[in-house]
């Protein structure tokens, strides 16, 4: 951000440190594993700090579909581009979502058209544009993981408590515990070991884990966004794999405690009920969403507008589904660096800078 | 999309939960960040900041933690202690 030392950033991106856990992974290991990192933060750091190129070949990491953009079903991405083209609405998003292809076309192209798109940092800032635009509908699009669900959820109960009437929210909040378990109960998982996500702990904590742990008896290792985090998290999911065991470590201490955030798990809590939710790429996955409880119906912008269910489309010649479930690498779709690119995505992998496809892109085009 | 930065407390304002709001320096670059997520925090505490909102306090002793890993395993050579296991 600034010329100055971050704190809990710059001593964890030492490259001597992260090279003696590459050496220490590389003497522990004797055969081959299939690690998993869950989040696209992680993917994008991975490829980023050149992580795994320090690896051994034994090791292979596949990139998990912890990718919210990626991930958006495309009938909610047309609800919301519907929405968006509206006059009396000024629909506000996270600046990653405008680029992803709905069935017809992207926000971005509503927003050249004339409607009144706004990126955004915070759900909080979509409070403070309803106050100010009193003759205006504004609209958030609510996506991300459980990381991301307890601002949307603190924003609406602010929202409740001024009664405000021109804010809603289209939300797409997804779970990623549950994806994790529709991995592991595939037929063709090949998932042996998980990098759990760092972020998403900090709000869930890791005792969740557990029971997928004892169930799939697999490791799991909640793991941090810097490469000193990112080298450590192998070394212990790849010493646990080795020694043939299957426990719950946790990497990332100093932002993870076995219980979680409790008050922002209740701030969820209060405001969402879980609901099955459909994965792009992947399909539905049971209990896998969040929606809006009865009680805050009002903020719903689905009640509100009611936009239709068009008839979805997909490109065809996009793998994205392969990518995001880990059965093929970005490198081996015909399309990727060719006919699909950053600026002209066929699919949301390529779209995020934490999709898999553009990460590749940007570290690993030949 | 779950990146959190890491950021210290300078000033907090506000008693209502809901609205509590910390002005939070990230490297010198200094944010208003919404505190209703983590009511136990007070100035000059380590928070991740993700979308406006502190989602969780940072525990500075923890954060030596791997470093006291990194020294045990370059000393010790064949790390078997395990005490990372929590399960």
């Amino acid at each position: 951000m600034t010329g100055e030392k971050m704190k809990f950033i710059d001593e964890y991106r030492d490259a001597s440190a992260v090279r003696t856990y590459a050496d220490k992974i590389a003497e522990i290991t004797t055969r081959p594993w299939n690690i998993m990192e869950i989040c696209g933060g992680q993917t994008h750091a991975i490829m980023r700090f050149g992580i795994d190129q320090l690896l051994p070949p034994e090791i292979t990491l596949i990139h998990g579909p912890g990718c919210p953009v990626c991930v958006t079903p495309v009938e909610i991405l047309d609800k919301a581009i519907e929405i968006a083209g509206r006059d009396d609405v000024i629909f506000c998003s996270f600046g990653d979502m405008l680029r992803v292809p709905g069935s017809r076309k992207d926000l971005l192209t509503v927003k050249a058209e004339g409607g009144d798109i706004r990126t955004v940092y915070s759900p909080m800032d979509t409070l403070k544009i309803a106050i100010e635009s009193p003759d205006k509908q504004v609209v958030f699009f609510a996506v991300g993981f459980e990381t991301t669900a307890p601002s949307t959820a603190a924003t609406i109960l602010q929202a409740h408590r001024r009664k405000l009437t021109n804010l809603s929210m289209l939300v797409a909040h997804v779970l990623v515990i549950p994806a994790m378990e529709a991995i592991l109960s595939s037929p063709d998982n090949r998932v042996q070991g998980f990098l759990a996500a760092g972020h998403v702990c900090t709000v869930t904590g890791y005792a969740v884990y557990e029971k997928l742990v004892d169930k799939y008896e697999i490791p799991i290792v909640v793991t941090g966004f810097e490469p000193l985090d990112l080298a450590q998290g192998i070394y212990l999911c790849v010493r646990q794999l080795e020694k043939g065991a299957s426990l719950v470590e946790n990497q990332y201490a100093r932002a993870v405690k076995r219980d979680g955030n409790q008050p922002a798990l209740q701030t969820v809590n209060r405001v969402f009920e879980e609901t099955d939710r459909r994965w792009r790429g992947i399909g539905l996955i049971p209990q896998s969403g969040l929606k809006l409880r009865g009680e805050f119906a009002e903020f719903d912008a689905e009640n509100r507008f009611e936009p239709a269910n068009q008839v979805t489309h997909e490109s065809t010649g996009c793998i994205s589904g392969q990518i995001l479930q880990g059965a093929k690498k970005p490198y081996e779709c015909p399309a990727f660096g060719k006919r699909c690119t950053p600026e002209h995505p066929l699919g949301a992998t390529m779209v995020s800078s934490e999709g898999a496809c553009a990460a590749y892109y940007l570290y690993r085009k030949p | 999309m779950c990146i959190a930065v890491p950021g210290n407390i300078k000033t907090i304002t506000g008693d209502d939960p809901l609205t509590r709001v910390g002005r939070v320096d990230f490297g010198g670059l200094l944010r208003e960040i919404n505190l209703a997520l983590v009511p136990e925090v007070g100035v000059n505490d380590w928070v991740l900041v993700h979308a406006g909102f502190a989602i969780g306090v940072i525990d500075e002793q923890e954060a030596q933690k791997v470093f006291e890993d990194l020294r045990s395993i370059t000393e010790s050579g064949a790390d078997d202690r395990g005490e990372n296991e929590v399960h």
